[in-house]
């Protein structure tokens, strides 16, 4: 199965029965998908008039308690940045695609890394998160499908899949899990009172700055448990590793071939791959950077989340940099000649 | 004693915020009164603008959301098609629907999105302090047009209802007033019929209202009914627009 069809037939069978999208290069096939098999099973499919209007759909949608999800590529994201700020101060769940491309402007169609700041740090505006995952196989696509849909509604956030055009496009065989959806009970939406119970408010005003800056630590807080309990990784051989190389996405399977490289011909070489990238698994970091001589973050942008890596170490060890860009896909053998260098 | 007249259930005990004179509250209140009296109340989901009426929620006694500015048809969308079995409204004002949300109403429109759309048009951004609005008048003065606005510059005003009428998703369409007795019964019947064909799905319900801005106009709440008479009517006549229950057409 290809990973767009992939995330789209998770989303469904994670009962997500909402889907609002607006065309966009390279992620087209998950709306074709929802275009077909949502009518078929009663749900919800809806090309929206733009990207800005698609995600204040999800926005309502969201408030009204069903399971949404709408998906776009880098420029879309970048439209849909309002929205996820509202839903974000309005303390919605909701599951957002982005199949990242190259940028900035229209950029290119191919493969990138260069939303992270974007999807990390915040695309709109205002203090607030987003759990971010990033798959690496098709197979962690629907992994991730799953368990972002499980996560919003647990938490109340908004929830990104990260993954680029060459995850998007790429065909590999999935097994698709079991277990049933978890319904949370939703007793904030609006679904209408029925005469029966006080009017619920979907809102992110408050223009008393005291109710504000309440909701503002509250929300912190619930951040604060994500970090706590969300982190998702995964390392190889970093306990005795000289070099260990950080990367997420697709870029970490052509690290894997450099890193097996580096094993080959002695040199003591590990992985750690982010899986969330919000929350960064930083004390992972931390702890490996105590040990390795260098920590080498390969990334299909010119450096960002190299910048938490940084963070994370508090310079207790040197960490070098290899990045492509522009829809460029690195090339085990360069990723390689890096690892020499810091040996 | 018999009761011959009572607060509507529509509203909540939240004192209003407007300006005196402003409409606002005339409108809020023909709105509760056509969903207690439609028995749709329960059923209600409303959402709110950004501009006066940004307060909406607090007001209405029925679940309400609030939307970015000109979102808001774009977020009763996703309601209404997560709750087909409600009642769907937004409440806008000229800037938020005939400006930054044109594209929203006029593709929820032609989508004949099963919505009732309440639009306040008062020629002028009232939130902000006045500012030239889609809808303000050639020649009007506004903070943003202190000339007056001329055509040369800021072009011509927008007539939003003539303009959805043109769309075969647009069931029906009808401009009010709240300028007199008279017309706030006439504006409160279309607002009810509106309703009435979002419940008999019969697609997109729009009623504009012509709207006073006392404080930004610079007038007086008696004033400014003369000043929406003699100059907005004119050019905004009042009337239905599109009702396909007769066929269609204005």
């Amino acid at each position: 199965m290809k990973g767009n069809e992939a995330i789209a037939e998770a989303a469904i069978r994670a009962n997500c029965k909402h889907f609002f999208g607006y065309p966009i290069t390279p992620q087209t096939e998950i709306s074709a998908y929802m275009a077909k098999r949502m009518p078929r099973i009663g749900g919800v499919f809806l090309q929206a008039e733009s990207e800005v209007a698609a995600i204040n759909m999800v926005y309502g949608a969201a408030g009204a308690g069903v399971r949404v999800m709408t998906s776009s590529s880098s420029p879309g994201i970048s439209l849909k940045a309002e929205g996820i700020s509202y839903i974000a101060g309005a303390d919605l769940p909701c599951v957002i695609v982005n199949i990242v491309r190259g940028g900035p402007g229209l950029g290119g169609i191919q493969p990138a890394q260069s939303d992270y700041f974007q999807a990390v740090k915040g695309a709109g505006h205002g203090d607030y998160k987003m759990i971010v995952l990033a798959p690496s196989s098709v197979q962690e696509v629907v992994d991730c499908t799953f368990d972002a849909f499980d996560l919003a509604d647990k938490y109340r956030v908004p929830v990104m899949i990260l993954g680029d055009g060459m995850l998007g496009q790429m065909m590999e065989p999935v097994v698709f899990p079991e277990k049933s959806p978890k319904c949370e009970q939703k007793d904030w939406a609006t679904c209408g009172t029925k005469n029966k119970r006080k009017p619920n408010i979907i809102n992110s005003l408050y223009i008393e700055p005291q109710d504000l800056e309440r909701l503002i630590i509250a929300r912190q807080q619930r951040y604060n448990a994500i970090a706590e309990k969300e982190v998702r990784f995964e390392k190889e051989n970093i306990e005795d590793a000289d070099i260990v190389l950080v990367a997420y996405g697709t870029t970490a399977r052509i690290v894997k071939a450099a890193y097996e490289k580096a094993r080959k011909n002695g040199i003591k070489a590990g992985i750690i791959r982010p899986i969330t990238l919000w929350p960064f698994p930083e004390k992972i970091i931390a702890e490996t950077a105590q040990r390795a001589k260098a920590i080498v973050c390969v990334e299909m942008s010119m450096g960002q989340m190299v910048e938490d890596v940084r963070l994370a170490t508090g310079g207790a060890c040197p960490v070098g940099f290899y990045g492509r860009a522009g829809g460029m896909v690195p090339e085990p053998e360069a990723i390689y000649d890096v690892i020499r260098r810091y040996v | 004693m018999a009761v011959v007249f009572k607060r509507t259930e529509g509203l909540t005990d939240a004192p209003f915020h407007y300006c005196p004179g402003c409409t606002h509250g005339i409108v809020h209140r023909l709105i509760a009164e056509a969903l207690e009296e439609l028995d749709v109340l329960g059923d209600a989901i409303g959402v709110a603008p950004v501009g006066c009426a940004v307060f909406a929620y607090n007001y209405f006694n029925c679940d309400m959301q609030q939307a970015a500015h000109g979102r808001a048809p774009a977020v009763a969308t996703g309601i209404k098609r997560a709750r087909p079995q409600s009642i769907v409204f937004t409440y806008q004002g000229d800037g938020d629907l005939a400006a930054i949300g044109t594209g929203e109403i006029v593709h929820a429109a032609a989508r004949r999105e099963n919505i009732t759309v309440i639009f306040i048009n008062n020629a002028t951004y009232g939130m902000t302090g006045g500012q030239l609005a889609p809808t303000s008048l050639v020649g009007q003065i506004t903070q943003t047009s202190p000339y007056g606005r001329k055509v040369e510059l800021q072009g011509y005003p927008i007539r939003v209802s003539e303009m959805l009428a043109t769309l075969e998703g647009a069931a029906f369409i009808k401009r009010c007033s709240v300028d007199s007795i008279k017309n706030i019964n006439d504006a409160k019947a279309s607002i009810k019929k509106a309703f009435r064909y979002q419940m008999d799905e019969m697609g997109f319900s729009m009623v504009e209202i012509l709207s006073t801005c006392p404080t930004n106009w610079g007038l007086s709440p008696v004033e400014s009914m003369e000043w929406l008479r003699e100059n907005m009517i004119p050019h905004y006549p009042l009337g239905v627009f599109k009702d396909i229950e007769k066929g269609g057409g204005v």
